[in-house]
Protein backbone atom coordinates (compact mmCIF):
# COMPACT_ATOMS: atom_id res chain seq x y z
CA UNK A 1 0.00 0.00 0.00
CA UNK A 2 2.49 2.25 1.11
CA UNK A 3 4.58 1.34 -2.22
CA UNK A 4 2.00 2.00 -4.56
CA UNK A 5 1.77 5.55 -2.43
CA UNK A 6 5.30 6.62 -2.74
CA UNK A 7 5.45 5.17 -6.81
CA UNK A 8 2.47 7.72 -7.41
CA UNK A 9 4.05 11.02 -5.33
CA UNK A 10 7.31 10.33 -7.14
CA UNK A 11 6.93 12.29 -10.24
CA UNK A 12 4.99 15.03 -8.56
CA UNK A 13 7.98 14.95 -6.45
CA UNK A 14 9.96 15.43 -8.37
CA UNK A 15 7.89 17.60 -10.71
CA UNK A 16 8.17 19.72 -7.65
CA UNK A 17 11.37 20.06 -6.74
CA UNK A 18 12.21 21.01 -10.32
CA UNK A 19 9.57 23.85 -10.39
CA UNK A 20 11.44 25.49 -7.33
CA UNK A 21 15.07 25.33 -9.20
CA UNK A 22 13.83 26.66 -12.25
CA UNK A 23 11.88 29.16 -10.15
CA UNK A 24 14.73 30.23 -8.45
CA UNK A 25 16.36 31.21 -12.21
CA UNK A 26 13.60 32.73 -13.63
CA UNK A 27 13.27 34.95 -10.05
CA UNK A 28 16.41 36.49 -10.72
CA UNK A 29 15.69 37.04 -14.49
CA UNK A 30 13.09 38.77 -13.94
CA UNK A 31 14.71 41.02 -11.51
CA UNK A 32 17.05 41.93 -13.76
CA UNK A 33 14.37 42.41 -16.14
CA UNK A 34 12.21 44.75 -14.34
CA UNK A 35 15.09 47.22 -13.87
CA UNK A 36 16.47 47.00 -16.87
CA UNK A 37 13.02 48.30 -18.29
CA UNK A 38 12.45 50.79 -16.18
CA UNK A 39 15.63 52.12 -17.12
CA UNK A 40 16.02 51.36 -20.89
CA UNK A 41 14.28 54.61 -21.73
CA UNK A 42 17.28 56.70 -20.25
CA UNK A 43 19.72 54.18 -21.72
CA UNK A 44 18.83 55.28 -25.24
CA UNK A 45 20.43 58.28 -26.04
CA UNK A 46 18.52 60.37 -23.12
CA UNK A 47 21.80 59.90 -20.39
CA UNK A 48 25.01 61.41 -21.37
CA UNK A 49 27.05 58.21 -20.67
CA UNK A 50 30.46 59.81 -20.21
CA UNK A 51 29.07 62.27 -17.82
CA UNK A 52 27.15 59.62 -15.80
CA UNK A 53 30.43 57.95 -15.12
CA UNK A 54 33.21 60.50 -14.79
CA UNK A 55 31.45 63.35 -13.48
CA UNK A 56 30.84 63.51 -9.64
CA UNK A 57 27.96 66.49 -9.98
CA UNK A 58 24.86 64.02 -8.29
CA UNK A 59 22.20 66.88 -8.49
CA UNK A 60 18.99 65.33 -10.09
CA UNK A 61 16.75 68.33 -8.66
CA UNK A 62 18.90 71.04 -10.05
CA UNK A 63 17.00 73.91 -11.87
CA UNK A 64 17.09 73.78 -15.30
CA UNK A 65 18.89 71.14 -15.84
CA UNK A 66 19.45 68.11 -13.52
CA UNK A 67 22.98 66.86 -13.51
CA UNK A 68 23.78 63.43 -13.36
CA UNK A 69 26.85 62.19 -12.42
CA UNK A 70 27.60 59.18 -10.64
CA UNK A 71 31.76 59.33 -10.17
CA UNK A 72 31.78 60.49 -6.44
CA UNK A 73 29.08 57.71 -5.59
CA UNK A 74 30.85 54.91 -7.52
CA UNK A 75 34.66 55.72 -6.05
CA UNK A 76 31.92 55.73 -2.30
CA UNK A 77 30.87 52.28 -3.35
CA UNK A 78 33.75 50.62 -4.48
CA UNK A 79 36.08 52.26 -1.45
CA UNK A 80 34.07 51.55 1.28
CA UNK A 81 33.57 47.62 0.06
CA UNK A 82 37.37 47.81 -0.72
CA UNK A 83 38.17 48.88 2.85
CA UNK A 84 35.91 46.99 4.35
CA UNK A 85 37.06 43.37 2.51
CA UNK A 86 40.79 44.32 3.63
CA UNK A 87 39.32 44.38 7.38
CA UNK A 88 36.98 41.18 6.85
CA UNK A 89 38.78 38.80 4.70
CA UNK A 90 41.47 38.42 7.37
CA UNK A 91 39.56 38.80 10.26
CA UNK A 92 37.02 36.48 8.97
CA UNK A 93 39.21 33.92 7.32
CA UNK A 94 41.54 33.89 10.52
CA UNK A 95 38.83 33.22 12.66
CA UNK A 96 37.09 30.68 10.19
CA UNK A 97 40.64 29.08 10.43
CA UNK A 98 40.83 28.94 14.50
CA UNK A 99 37.34 27.57 14.61
CA UNK A 100 37.51 24.31 12.35
CA UNK A 101 41.36 23.82 13.19
CA UNK A 102 42.56 25.49 16.89
CA UNK A 103 39.69 25.31 18.90
CA UNK A 104 37.81 22.10 20.29
CA UNK A 105 34.74 21.15 21.87
CA UNK A 106 32.81 23.89 23.91
CA UNK A 107 35.23 26.65 22.51
CA UNK A 108 33.96 26.03 18.92
CA UNK A 109 30.19 25.77 19.65
CA UNK A 110 30.01 28.83 21.85
CA UNK A 111 32.17 31.16 19.15
CA UNK A 112 29.63 29.23 16.24
CA UNK A 113 26.58 30.46 18.26
CA UNK A 114 28.41 34.06 18.75
CA UNK A 115 29.48 34.39 15.23
CA UNK A 116 25.76 32.98 13.80
CA UNK A 117 24.67 36.04 16.54
CA UNK A 118 27.12 38.93 15.00
CA UNK A 119 24.87 37.54 11.25
CA UNK A 120 21.40 37.82 12.62
CA UNK A 121 21.97 41.67 13.56
CA UNK A 122 19.89 43.52 11.07
CA UNK A 123 21.83 46.38 9.26
CA UNK A 124 19.96 49.05 10.37
CA UNK A 125 20.73 48.07 13.96
CA UNK A 126 24.06 48.36 12.55
CA UNK A 127 23.89 51.88 10.67
CA UNK A 128 22.92 52.78 14.60
CA UNK A 129 26.01 51.44 15.47
CA UNK A 130 27.80 53.46 13.17
CA UNK A 131 25.95 56.47 13.84
CA UNK A 132 26.23 56.53 17.57
CA UNK A 133 28.91 54.69 19.13
CA UNK A 134 31.77 54.02 16.68
CA UNK A 135 30.90 58.14 15.04
CA UNK A 136 32.06 59.43 18.83
CA UNK A 137 34.77 56.95 19.26
CA UNK A 138 36.52 57.55 15.91
CA UNK A 139 36.05 61.32 16.73
CA UNK A 140 38.24 61.14 20.06
CA UNK A 141 40.70 58.48 18.60
CA UNK A 142 41.39 60.27 15.28
CA UNK A 143 40.52 63.93 15.67
CA UNK A 144 38.20 63.96 12.97
CA UNK A 145 35.74 66.54 12.27
CA UNK A 146 33.06 64.10 12.01
CA UNK A 147 32.42 60.67 13.16
CA UNK A 148 30.66 59.55 10.42
CA UNK A 149 32.47 58.82 7.50
CA UNK A 150 34.55 55.60 4.96
CA UNK A 151 36.28 54.84 7.87
CA UNK A 152 33.21 54.15 10.12
CA UNK A 153 31.35 53.01 7.14
CA UNK A 154 34.08 50.23 6.44
CA UNK A 155 34.53 49.09 9.61
CA UNK A 156 30.52 48.61 9.89
CA UNK A 157 30.47 46.96 6.58
CA UNK A 158 33.56 44.71 7.60
CA UNK A 159 31.82 43.57 11.35
CA UNK A 160 28.65 42.91 8.59
CA UNK A 161 30.73 40.28 6.44
CA UNK A 162 32.94 38.57 9.06
CA UNK A 163 30.19 35.91 9.82
CA UNK A 164 29.50 34.93 6.15
CA UNK A 165 32.91 34.80 5.52
CA UNK A 166 33.44 32.56 8.91
CA UNK A 167 30.42 30.47 7.91
CA UNK A 168 30.85 29.63 4.35
CA UNK A 169 34.91 29.48 5.09
CA UNK A 170 34.76 27.56 8.06
CA UNK A 171 32.39 24.74 6.16
CA UNK A 172 35.01 25.19 3.46
CA UNK A 173 37.95 23.85 5.68
CA UNK A 174 35.76 21.26 7.46
CA UNK A 175 35.03 19.68 4.23
CA UNK A 176 38.89 18.98 3.52
CA UNK A 177 39.26 15.33 4.50
CA UNK A 178 40.87 14.56 7.53
CA UNK A 179 43.72 12.48 5.07
CA UNK A 180 44.90 15.39 4.51
CA UNK A 181 45.69 16.59 7.70
CA UNK A 182 47.13 13.07 8.71
CA UNK A 183 49.04 12.77 5.86
CA UNK A 184 50.98 16.20 6.69
CA UNK A 185 51.35 15.62 10.32
CA UNK A 186 52.86 12.51 9.43
CA UNK A 187 55.56 14.27 7.50
CA UNK A 188 56.15 16.59 10.27
CA UNK A 189 54.42 19.79 9.33
CA UNK A 190 53.55 22.22 11.92
CA UNK A 191 49.88 22.91 12.99
CA UNK A 192 50.01 26.72 11.48
CA UNK A 193 52.10 24.85 8.01
CA UNK A 194 49.01 22.65 8.01
CA UNK A 195 46.49 25.08 7.33
CA UNK A 196 48.99 27.28 5.03
CA UNK A 197 50.31 24.33 2.78
CA UNK A 198 47.63 22.22 2.84
CA UNK A 199 44.25 23.14 3.96
CA UNK A 200 44.88 26.51 1.83
CA UNK A 201 45.13 25.03 -1.49
CA UNK A 202 42.94 22.45 -0.54
CA UNK A 203 39.88 24.50 0.14
CA UNK A 204 40.89 27.13 -2.30
CA UNK A 205 37.32 27.14 -3.99
CA UNK A 206 35.07 27.47 -0.76
CA UNK A 207 37.46 30.06 0.72
CA UNK A 208 36.97 32.11 -2.42
CA UNK A 209 33.49 31.34 -2.22
CA UNK A 210 33.33 32.65 1.13
CA UNK A 211 35.03 35.74 0.14
CA UNK A 212 32.52 36.23 -3.13
CA UNK A 213 29.64 36.11 -0.76
CA UNK A 214 31.07 38.88 1.88
CA UNK A 215 31.81 40.85 -0.83
CA UNK A 216 28.17 41.09 -2.36
CA UNK A 217 27.25 41.52 0.86
CA UNK A 218 29.15 44.82 1.37
CA UNK A 219 28.69 45.82 -2.12
CA UNK A 220 24.91 45.47 -1.64
CA UNK A 221 24.39 46.69 1.64
CA UNK A 222 22.32 49.94 1.75
CA UNK A 223 21.24 50.98 4.98
CA UNK A 224 24.07 50.89 7.29
CA UNK A 225 26.05 52.47 4.96
CA UNK A 226 23.22 55.24 4.63
CA UNK A 227 23.43 56.25 8.33
CA UNK A 228 27.52 55.17 8.98
CA UNK A 229 29.12 57.04 5.82
CA UNK A 230 27.80 60.26 6.34
CA UNK A 231 25.73 60.17 3.08
CA UNK A 232 27.42 62.86 1.47
CA UNK A 233 28.12 63.55 -2.22
CA UNK A 234 32.16 64.25 -2.65
CA UNK A 235 35.32 61.94 -4.10
CA UNK A 236 37.10 61.31 -0.35
CA UNK A 237 40.87 62.39 -0.01
CA UNK A 238 41.08 60.20 3.44
CA UNK A 239 39.65 58.01 5.27
CA UNK A 240 37.93 60.61 7.91
CA UNK A 241 35.73 62.27 4.49
CA UNK A 242 32.10 61.25 4.43
CA UNK A 243 31.17 59.41 1.56
CA UNK A 244 28.20 58.39 -0.41
CA UNK A 245 27.40 54.58 -2.10
CA UNK A 246 25.36 53.77 -5.10
CA UNK A 247 22.86 52.29 -2.54
CA UNK A 248 22.45 54.37 -0.52
CA UNK A 249 21.31 56.76 -3.00
CA UNK A 250 18.64 54.94 -4.25
CA UNK A 251 17.40 53.86 -0.80
CA UNK A 252 17.35 57.86 -0.25
CA UNK A 253 15.76 59.07 -3.61
CA UNK A 254 13.41 56.93 -4.98
CA UNK A 255 10.50 57.64 -2.71
CA UNK A 256 10.45 61.44 -3.93
CA UNK A 257 11.31 60.45 -7.82
CA UNK A 258 8.05 60.67 -9.53
CA UNK A 259 7.40 56.66 -11.73
CA UNK A 260 8.51 57.41 -14.86
CA UNK A 261 10.40 60.67 -14.65
CA UNK A 262 14.09 60.93 -15.76
CA UNK A 263 15.32 60.90 -11.95
CA UNK A 264 13.78 57.81 -11.54
CA UNK A 265 14.72 55.67 -14.29
CA UNK A 266 18.54 57.04 -13.75
CA UNK A 267 18.10 55.69 -10.39
CA UNK A 268 17.33 52.23 -12.02
CA UNK A 269 20.31 52.90 -14.38
CA UNK A 270 22.00 53.11 -10.92
CA UNK A 271 20.71 49.72 -9.70
CA UNK A 272 22.09 48.39 -12.86
CA UNK A 273 25.44 49.62 -11.74
CA UNK A 274 25.39 47.86 -8.64
CA UNK A 275 24.13 44.79 -10.79
CA UNK A 276 26.89 44.87 -13.08
CA UNK A 277 29.45 45.55 -10.59
CA UNK A 278 27.92 42.10 -8.34
CA UNK A 279 28.63 40.48 -11.75
CA UNK A 280 31.97 41.93 -12.29
CA UNK A 281 33.06 40.05 -8.55
CA UNK A 282 31.75 37.04 -9.23
CA UNK A 283 32.94 36.61 -13.11
CA UNK A 284 36.34 37.32 -11.77
CA UNK A 285 36.18 34.87 -9.45
CA UNK A 286 34.86 32.00 -11.65
CA UNK A 287 37.77 32.81 -13.59
CA UNK A 288 40.08 32.44 -10.84
CA UNK A 289 38.51 29.76 -9.39
CA UNK A 290 38.91 28.37 -13.14
CA UNK A 291 42.55 29.34 -13.32
CA UNK A 292 43.40 27.48 -9.86
CA UNK A 293 41.98 24.71 -11.11
CA UNK A 294 43.70 24.25 -14.53
CA UNK A 295 46.98 25.01 -12.60
CA UNK A 296 46.41 22.29 -10.46
CA UNK A 297 45.51 19.79 -13.38
CA UNK A 298 48.39 20.43 -15.23
CA UNK B 1 -4.88 55.78 22.12
CA UNK B 2 -4.81 51.87 21.86
CA UNK B 3 -7.85 52.30 19.35
CA UNK B 4 -6.18 54.65 17.47
CA UNK B 5 -2.96 52.91 16.79
CA UNK B 6 -5.12 49.63 16.40
CA UNK B 7 -7.13 51.34 13.45
CA UNK B 8 -3.87 53.03 12.20
CA UNK B 9 -2.20 49.81 11.86
CA UNK B 10 -5.36 48.25 10.27
CA UNK B 11 -5.06 50.74 7.68
CA UNK B 12 -1.16 50.56 7.07
CA UNK B 13 -1.69 46.88 6.44
CA UNK B 14 -5.06 47.52 4.17
CA UNK B 15 -2.97 49.86 1.87
CA UNK B 16 -3.45 54.04 1.93
CA UNK B 17 -4.96 54.81 -0.95
CA UNK B 18 -7.46 57.08 -1.19
CA UNK B 19 -10.24 53.98 -1.58
CA UNK B 20 -9.21 52.98 1.80
CA UNK B 21 -11.33 54.61 4.65
CA UNK B 22 -9.51 57.52 6.10
CA UNK B 23 -7.49 60.41 4.83
CA UNK B 24 -3.97 60.21 4.39
CA UNK B 25 -1.36 62.96 4.45
CA UNK B 26 2.39 62.08 3.44
CA UNK B 27 5.10 64.83 3.02
CA UNK B 28 7.09 67.04 5.04
CA UNK B 29 9.62 65.73 7.56
CA UNK B 30 9.48 69.27 9.16
CA UNK B 31 5.44 69.27 9.21
CA UNK B 32 5.56 65.70 10.39
CA UNK B 33 5.26 66.12 14.02
CA UNK B 34 2.66 69.19 13.40
CA UNK B 35 0.48 66.42 11.20
CA UNK B 36 0.86 63.91 13.96
CA UNK B 37 -0.83 66.46 15.99
CA UNK B 38 -3.40 66.93 13.77
CA UNK B 39 -4.59 63.93 13.27
CA UNK B 40 -4.51 62.75 17.41
CA UNK B 41 -6.49 65.82 18.30
CA UNK B 42 -8.89 65.48 14.94
CA UNK B 43 -9.64 62.07 16.20
CA UNK B 44 -10.31 63.30 19.55
CA UNK B 45 -13.03 65.29 18.51
CA UNK B 46 -13.86 63.12 15.35
CA UNK B 47 -13.64 59.25 16.45
CA UNK B 48 -15.19 57.96 13.14
CA UNK B 49 -12.49 59.78 11.15
CA UNK B 50 -8.90 57.98 10.29
CA UNK B 51 -6.12 59.97 9.31
CA UNK B 52 -2.83 58.52 8.36
CA UNK B 53 0.35 60.52 8.53
CA UNK B 54 3.29 59.61 7.04
CA UNK B 55 6.65 61.05 6.42
CA UNK B 56 9.41 61.22 3.48
CA UNK B 57 10.35 64.37 2.87
CA UNK B 58 7.78 67.07 0.82
CA UNK B 59 9.39 65.46 -2.68
CA UNK B 60 8.13 61.99 -1.32
CA UNK B 61 4.84 63.57 -0.97
CA UNK B 62 4.24 65.15 -4.12
CA UNK B 63 5.16 62.52 -5.90
CA UNK B 64 2.46 60.64 -4.07
CA UNK B 65 0.07 63.53 -4.55
CA UNK B 66 1.22 63.04 -8.40
CA UNK B 67 0.59 58.95 -8.73
CA UNK B 68 -2.25 59.22 -7.05
CA UNK B 69 -0.93 57.32 -3.92
CA UNK B 70 -2.41 59.96 -0.99
CA UNK B 71 -5.07 62.99 -1.11
CA UNK B 72 -3.40 65.29 0.99
CA UNK B 73 0.42 66.22 0.72
CA UNK B 74 2.52 68.27 3.12
CA UNK B 75 4.84 70.57 1.52
CA UNK B 76 7.40 72.80 3.70
CA UNK B 77 8.28 74.68 0.19
CA UNK B 78 5.94 75.21 -2.48
CA UNK B 79 5.61 73.29 -5.48
CA UNK B 80 7.50 73.66 -8.73
CA UNK B 81 5.75 74.52 -12.34
CA UNK B 82 6.99 70.87 -13.23
CA UNK B 83 4.86 69.25 -10.18
CA UNK B 84 1.81 71.34 -11.22
CA UNK B 85 2.09 70.79 -14.88
CA UNK B 86 2.63 66.56 -13.47
CA UNK B 87 -0.68 66.78 -11.58
CA UNK B 88 -2.27 68.62 -14.38
CA UNK B 89 -1.31 65.66 -16.42
CA UNK B 90 -1.34 63.07 -14.44
CA UNK B 91 -4.63 63.77 -12.18
CA UNK B 92 -6.44 65.32 -14.81
CA UNK B 93 -6.61 68.14 -11.54
CA UNK B 94 -5.36 71.79 -10.85
CA UNK B 95 -3.51 71.72 -7.66
CA UNK B 96 -4.99 73.80 -4.87
CA UNK B 97 -2.54 75.09 -2.01
CA UNK B 98 -3.14 75.67 1.21
CA UNK B 99 -1.12 77.78 3.65
CA UNK B 100 -1.48 76.42 7.02
CA UNK B 101 1.32 78.06 9.15
CA UNK B 102 4.68 79.43 8.88
CA UNK B 103 7.78 78.26 10.34
CA UNK B 104 11.44 80.07 10.71
CA UNK B 105 14.12 78.13 9.23
CA UNK B 106 17.03 78.03 11.75
CA UNK B 107 20.88 77.83 11.58
CA UNK B 108 22.29 75.35 14.06
CA UNK B 109 25.53 75.28 15.51
CA UNK B 110 26.96 74.10 18.16
CA UNK B 111 26.59 75.09 21.79
CA UNK B 112 30.45 75.68 22.41
CA UNK B 113 30.64 77.87 18.71
CA UNK B 114 31.51 81.43 19.87
CA UNK B 115 29.68 82.36 16.98
CA UNK B 116 26.21 84.27 17.22
CA UNK B 117 25.12 85.74 14.12
CA UNK B 118 25.71 85.20 10.63
CA UNK B 119 24.77 87.26 6.98
CA UNK B 120 22.52 85.54 4.44
CA UNK B 121 25.70 85.95 2.31
CA UNK B 122 28.21 84.82 4.36
CA UNK B 123 25.32 81.73 4.70
CA UNK B 124 25.53 81.11 0.76
CA UNK B 125 29.30 81.54 0.56
CA UNK B 126 29.41 78.22 3.07
CA UNK B 127 26.88 76.29 1.70
CA UNK B 128 26.95 77.60 -1.94
CA UNK B 129 28.37 76.23 -4.72
CA UNK B 130 32.17 78.10 -5.25
CA UNK B 131 31.65 79.20 -2.28
CA UNK B 132 34.98 80.64 -0.48
CA UNK B 133 34.08 80.22 3.31
CA UNK B 134 34.91 76.39 4.17
CA UNK B 135 36.89 77.36 7.92
CA UNK B 136 35.71 78.88 10.48
CA UNK B 137 38.92 81.09 11.08
CA UNK B 138 37.66 82.80 7.82
CA UNK B 139 34.35 83.84 10.38
CA UNK B 140 36.57 84.64 12.86
CA UNK B 141 36.39 81.95 15.11
CA UNK B 142 39.35 80.54 16.71
CA UNK B 143 39.34 76.80 16.06
CA UNK B 144 40.53 75.69 18.67
CA UNK B 145 37.70 76.36 20.60
CA UNK B 146 36.04 74.24 18.42
CA UNK B 147 38.31 70.99 17.99
CA UNK B 148 38.74 71.35 13.87
CA UNK B 149 38.59 74.35 11.84
CA UNK B 150 36.47 72.44 9.03
CA UNK B 151 32.74 74.02 8.48
CA UNK B 152 31.64 70.61 8.50
CA UNK B 153 28.01 71.22 5.99
CA UNK B 154 24.99 69.34 7.62
CA UNK B 155 22.16 69.34 5.33
CA UNK B 156 19.16 67.80 4.26
CA UNK B 157 18.35 64.94 1.46
CA UNK B 158 17.37 66.54 -1.84
CA UNK B 159 13.48 64.90 -1.39
CA UNK B 160 13.05 67.47 1.66
CA UNK B 161 11.43 70.76 1.08
CA UNK B 162 13.70 72.51 3.72
CA UNK B 163 16.47 71.66 1.62
CA UNK B 164 15.02 73.14 -1.73
CA UNK B 165 13.50 76.48 0.61
CA UNK B 166 16.77 76.97 2.05
CA UNK B 167 18.59 76.95 -1.16
CA UNK B 168 16.18 79.04 -2.58
CA UNK B 169 16.25 81.75 0.59
CA UNK B 170 20.03 81.50 1.06
CA UNK B 171 21.56 81.07 -2.34
CA UNK B 172 19.21 82.35 -4.45
CA UNK B 173 17.52 80.48 -7.87
CA UNK B 174 20.41 80.65 -9.77
CA UNK B 175 23.28 79.17 -7.28
CA UNK B 176 22.81 75.40 -6.13
CA UNK B 177 24.85 73.81 -2.97
CA UNK B 178 28.34 72.85 -2.60
CA UNK B 179 28.96 69.35 -3.08
CA UNK B 180 30.09 67.24 0.02
CA UNK B 181 27.54 68.21 2.98
CA UNK B 182 26.37 65.29 5.28
CA UNK B 183 23.21 65.14 3.75
CA UNK B 184 20.75 63.92 6.65
CA UNK B 185 17.37 62.21 6.28
CA UNK B 186 15.15 64.04 8.91
CA UNK B 187 15.08 67.23 10.48
CA UNK B 188 15.88 65.64 13.68
CA UNK B 189 18.56 64.03 12.44
CA UNK B 190 20.89 67.53 11.30
CA UNK B 191 20.52 68.99 14.75
CA UNK B 192 21.58 65.67 16.79
CA UNK B 193 24.46 65.56 14.21
CA UNK B 194 25.45 69.39 15.06
CA UNK B 195 24.72 68.47 18.81
CA UNK B 196 27.55 65.77 18.55
CA UNK B 197 29.94 67.92 16.11
CA UNK B 198 31.53 70.76 17.57
CA UNK B 199 32.82 72.59 13.90
CA UNK B 200 29.28 71.94 12.62
CA UNK B 201 26.95 73.79 11.11
CA UNK B 202 23.08 72.88 10.12
CA UNK B 203 19.62 74.22 9.50
CA UNK B 204 16.05 72.63 10.53
CA UNK B 205 12.86 74.20 11.58
CA UNK B 206 12.75 76.67 14.52
CA UNK B 207 10.84 73.98 16.22
CA UNK B 208 13.76 70.99 16.33
CA UNK B 209 16.03 73.08 18.67
CA UNK B 210 17.70 70.32 21.59
CA UNK B 211 20.31 70.92 24.23
CA UNK B 212 23.73 71.40 22.66
CA UNK B 213 22.61 73.25 19.71
CA UNK B 214 22.00 77.20 19.63
CA UNK B 215 20.54 78.90 16.73
CA UNK B 216 22.17 81.60 14.98
CA UNK B 217 20.51 85.15 14.39
CA UNK B 218 20.37 86.18 10.81
CA UNK B 219 21.09 89.45 9.39
CA UNK B 220 20.24 90.41 6.16
CA UNK B 221 23.55 91.67 5.05
CA UNK B 222 26.92 91.59 6.56
CA UNK B 223 27.00 95.00 8.40
CA UNK B 224 23.23 94.16 9.49
CA UNK B 225 21.95 93.33 13.13
CA UNK B 226 20.87 89.61 13.33
CA UNK B 227 17.37 88.88 13.95
CA UNK B 228 16.80 85.66 16.18
CA UNK B 229 14.51 82.75 14.87
CA UNK B 230 11.48 83.48 16.92
CA UNK B 231 7.64 83.44 17.14
CA UNK B 232 7.15 86.79 17.25
CA UNK B 233 9.85 87.54 14.58
CA UNK B 234 8.56 85.35 12.78
CA UNK B 235 5.35 87.00 13.00
CA UNK B 236 6.69 90.12 11.64
CA UNK B 237 6.24 91.31 7.92
CA UNK B 238 8.81 94.04 7.85
CA UNK B 239 11.87 93.76 10.00
CA UNK B 240 10.97 89.81 10.39
CA UNK B 241 13.43 86.93 11.04
CA UNK B 242 14.44 86.81 7.25
CA UNK B 243 14.47 82.82 6.33
CA UNK B 244 10.80 82.33 7.40
CA UNK B 245 8.36 80.15 4.75
CA UNK B 246 4.85 79.15 4.62
CA UNK B 247 4.27 75.47 5.62
CA UNK B 248 1.31 73.91 2.95
CA UNK B 249 -0.72 70.99 2.49
CA UNK B 250 -1.53 70.35 -1.18
CA UNK B 251 -4.65 68.51 -2.96
CA UNK B 252 -5.26 67.50 -6.43
CA UNK B 253 -8.14 69.33 -7.62
CA UNK B 254 -11.16 70.39 -4.78
CA UNK B 255 -10.86 68.32 -1.77
CA UNK B 256 -13.51 64.95 -1.05
CA UNK B 257 -15.67 65.18 1.65
CA UNK B 258 -13.84 63.80 4.34
CA UNK B 259 -10.05 65.49 3.42
CA UNK B 260 -12.18 68.77 3.03
CA UNK B 261 -13.74 68.33 6.56
CA UNK B 262 -10.09 67.69 8.10
CA UNK B 263 -9.14 70.79 5.89
CA UNK B 264 -11.66 72.91 7.35
CA UNK B 265 -11.08 72.10 10.92
CA UNK B 266 -7.10 72.27 10.24
CA UNK B 267 -7.34 76.12 9.28
CA UNK B 268 -9.71 76.88 11.93
CA UNK B 269 -9.39 77.40 15.45
CA UNK B 270 -8.92 74.05 17.11
CA UNK B 271 -5.86 73.21 13.90
CA UNK B 272 -4.38 76.37 14.44
CA UNK B 273 -4.20 75.80 18.39
CA UNK B 274 -2.06 72.62 17.87
CA UNK B 275 0.48 74.89 15.32
CA UNK B 276 0.64 77.34 18.02
CA UNK B 277 1.61 74.31 20.83
CA UNK B 278 3.60 72.76 18.74
CA UNK B 279 5.98 76.39 18.46
CA UNK B 280 4.97 77.54 15.06
CA UNK B 281 3.67 80.63 13.59
CA UNK B 282 -0.86 80.41 13.30
CA UNK B 283 -1.97 81.69 9.56
CA UNK B 284 -3.88 85.02 10.01
CA UNK B 285 -6.85 85.21 11.99
CA UNK B 286 -5.38 83.38 14.56
CA UNK B 287 -2.27 85.15 15.78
Amino acid sequence: MLQLVLDRTEPAVEWLIRLCGWSAILLVFGIFFFVFREALPMLSGKLNLTEFFTSPQWRPTAEPEPHYGILALLVGTLSVTGLAMLMAVPLGLGAAVYISEFSSGRMREILKVLIELLAAIPSVVWGFIGYMVLGPIIIRLTGAPVGVNLLNGSIILALMSVPIIVSVGEDALKAVPDSYREAALSLGASRWEIVYRVLFPAAKNGLLAAVLLGVGRAIGETMAVLMATGHAIQIPHSLLDPIRTLTATIAAELGEAVQGEPHYRVLFVIGLVVFVLTFIVNLTADLVVKGIHNERAA
Amino acid sequence: MGWSAGSLLLCVMVGCSPAAEGVCVEGSDTMVNLAQGWAENYHATHPEAIVQISGGGTGVGIASLIDGNCEIASASRKMKDKEVERVRTKRHEEPMEYIVGYDALAVYVHKDNPLDSISIEELAEVYGEGGRITRWSQLGIDPKLLHNDTIIRVSRQNSSGTYVYFREAVMGKTRDYKLGSIDQNGSVDVVALVANTPSAIGYSGMGYSMPGVKMLKISKHKAGVGIAPTVENAKKREGGYPITRPLLLYTAGPPKEKAKQLLDWILDKPGQKVVVELGYVPVAPYE
